[in-house]
């Protein structure tokens, strides 16, 4: 499988600001070592947005946390780097580290709350990191603060800047987790699930002001998220993790239109249009499988309607499933990604 | 007055919670979570109720199925009000409307094994079935929702999501209810289980004749389950409807809202459906606006509306009602 590796499913001339190559992470637990990720390469581009859909356990947010470095034992990385701008990460020293998943790299997570310290107004948190990082005055970082939270939409900023998280409502205080993502002004961005936990015509509202802010600062975006919706809206490259590796990677239109991997057909045809009316849905039966006492062959096999012997024994690789078309930049792990790709699986 | 198909009426509904004042705020808030919403929900039929948090939906659910009393406004099954009904009477109504709530496992005991957990409908409703079949009623249940029988003695942490999900249909079935309100059963589950879980709804619908009442944020999965949908805003029903004429045509600005905000998985579609973005977030429902509730973040408001409340009410009484004095004209997608 390490045939692609090198050559990822670039969607852009420009070298990648950001590009993870062959990542693997195991978690040490009392049942043995548990591979949470295993060989995962992405390529993020400036200005361009990258979604890694997902569900629960399938790698999606141990892949930021170990991009930012906050994996935490009892996770390790046991394999791979995470190259920005060239310059492995994982081997950096801490200083370098430090600048780089602070100033270079940020992160929005989904629960605001509990990001941000309660204790201090949102003005002060603001203004500490700019203190810190930008070795700004102390006037100063308050009205570059006042000025961040201007230009995340909130409602008279000024007195905002005095108020506590709590005060704040869910979509707000998510606002104001992206002006402090977007203090030292990030050369990529990943948010991981930021509208989950919010209420529809909000989620709409943050959606719309990560990409004006993205393309004002021409970030390369990560999004990690579960929903089709938001993906199917947003991303320009999409990559489908199933079980701690990506199991298919394409541009968005591409993997909506004809998905080369069983695992993505069934996510798509599983779920509910608000648009249309579907008289049943398809399910992918099952559960997510666990990530202790795996079998040797394709993680997804046991759910899989297109399931043959060869998935049980030998795992896929994750290689193109249109060899001899060029141009196409499409990756699916698969032993029958090309009779999936054109319907006949 | 009810018709003969309707199972479940729900009239006037209101719930107001009073947080007791404190030191620095002498007097009591009064949070009004619902305020006056009605509808009939009609034999082996889906309401789907959407709405945003804080539109009082799961206040609705838990005062259906009895877990609140009411502050004005009744419930009826077939008839009998659910909030009126004392020691047998109660029991037997209770039997007949169940809950399914979204994490089943913080509902479920966690000391207790899956057999226990589905016993114990029995061993509060002790007339329904005799202890010696119980056991097979409950073999029965475990089937019926598709759970594996030999994990009977299993507890609940040992379960999947969906799994556990099961567990909780299947005690809500346990009682041979009429109805079930549903309060974001399916939220919490993963994608790819959430649609086993909507079809076993839908199944068991088939096959028991059971009526829903789905309560929902996801309006995709709402759309595919109901046959009619409420859509509330800050404990009213703006508007009411069957699922089709609601979510094409719908009338209320903020139904139209609501649903241009929704993205729909296909690349192909970008830039073609028009969104109207909302400002803001609902208004606190401590304090709410006078007349339409809706109309401090609506781009259609005038004078009318800070002053006289619209009612709900159909105009042609083919096609759904709603509570506006400027209603939407044409499709939300050609609306800008």
């Amino acid at each position: 499988m390490t045939e692609t590796l090198l050559d990822g499913p670039t969607t852009d001339v420009r070298a990648p600001v950001l590009s993870v190559r062959d990542l693997s992470v195991e978690f040490d637990t009392r049942d043995g070592a548990l591979p949470a990720l295993q060989g995962v390469s992405l390529d993020v581009h400036a200005g361009r947005t990258l979604a890694l859909l997902g569900e629960s356990g399938s790698g999606k947010s141990v892949t930021a946390q170990t991009v930012m470095g906050l994996l935490d034992p009892p996770g390790r990385v046991t394999g791979g780097s995470v190259l920005f701008r060239g310059a492995d990460l994982l081997t950096a020293s801490a200083e370098e580290r430090r600048r780089v998943s602070g100033e270079e790299i940020a992160i929005v997570f989904q629960d605001a709350l509990s990001s941000l310290n309660p204790v201090f107004t949102v003005g002060e948190q603001i203004a500490e990191l700019l203190r810190v990082r930008r070795g700004m005055g102390r006037r100063a970082a308050a009205a570059r603060a006042v000025e961040l939270l201007e230009r995340v939409r909130i409602p008279a900023p000024a007195d905002r800047a005095r108020d506590y998280p709590h005060q704040f409502s869910g979509g707000m205080r998510q606002r104001v987790m992206i002006a402090l993502a977007l203090a030292l002004e990030p050369t990529v961005l990943i948010a991981d699930e930021p509208t989950t936990a919010l209420d529809v015509t909000v989620q709409a509202q943050i959606m719309d002001l990560i990409l004006d802010l993205q393309r004002e600062l021409d970030m390369g975006l990560v999004l990690i998220t579960h929903d089709l919706g938001v993906v199917a809206e947003v991303a320009d490259t999409v990559a489908v993790m199933y079980a701690g590796r990506i199991v298919e990677q394409g541009t968005v239109h591409e993997l909506f239109a004809a998905p080369a991997h069983p695992y993505t057909r069934g996510l798509l045809r599983s779920i509910p249009r608000v648009d249309r009316e579907d008289d049943t849905l398809w399910a992918i039966p099952g559960t997510p499988p666990s990530l202790l006492g795996r079998a040797p062959g394709c993680a997804f096999a046991p759910r899989c309607d297109a399931v043959v012997e060869r998935c049980t024994v030998e795992r896929p690789a994750l290689v193109d499933p249109e060899p001899l078309s060029p141009g196409t930049r499409r990756l699916s792990a698969c032993h029958r990604r090309e009779e999936v790709l054109h319907g006949h699986a | 007055m009810a018709m003969p198909d309707v199972v479940l009426s729900v009239e006037n509904l209101t719930k107001h919670f009073t947080a007791r004042g404190s030191l620095l705020r002498r007097s009591p808030h009064v949070v009004r979570a619902l305020d006056g919403v009605s509808f009939d929900l009609r034999a082996s039929e889906t309401l789907g109720i959407v709405g945003e948090s804080g539109c009082g939906k799961s206040t609705l659910a838990r005062t259906i199925v009895g877990l609140e009393r009411p502050t004005a406004g009744r419930v009826t099954l077939r008839g009998e009000d659910v909030h009126a009904a004392r020691g047998r009477d109660l029991r037997v109504l209770r039997r007949r409307v169940q809950i399914v709530l979204q994490d089943p496992y913080t509902s479920l005991n966690p000391r207790r094994t899956v057999r226990d957990l589905l016993l114990q409908p029995f061993e509060i409703h002790r007339d329904l079935l005799p202890r010696a079949r119980r056991e097979a009623r409950i073999d029965e249940l475990v089937e019926l929702v598709g759970l594996n029988p030999d994990h009977l003695d299993r507890y609940p942490f040992q379960f999947s999501g969906g799994q556990r999900q099961r567990i909780g249909i299947a005690r809500a079935l346990a009682l041979e209810p009429e109805v079930i309100v549903c309060d974001e059963p399916v939220s919490a589950l993963d994608v790819s289980i959430q649609a086993q879980v909507v079809n076993l709804f839908q199944r068991l619908q088939r096959e028991l004749g059971l009526s829903y009442v789905f309560i929902a944020h996801d309006l995709s999965v709402v759309r595919h389950i109901s046959d009619r949908i409420g859509v509330m805003y800050l404990g009213k029903m703006a508007e009411l409807g069957d699922r089709t004429d609601v979510y094409d045509t719908p009338r209320h600005p903020y139904t139209s809202a609501l649903l241009s905000a929704v993205p729909v998985p296909d690349p192909a579609l970008r830039g073609t459906r028009s969104r109207r973005l909302l400002e803001g977030d609902p208004p606190s429902p401590v304090d709410p606006p006078s007349g339409c509730r809706f109309r401090t973040r609506c781009w259609k408001a005038q004078d009318v509306c800070a002053t006289t409340e619209p009612p709900l009410t159909a105009p042609d009484p083919r096609e759904q009602a709603f509570a506006c004095h400027f209603p939407m004209t044409q499709p939300a997608t050609t609306a800008s």
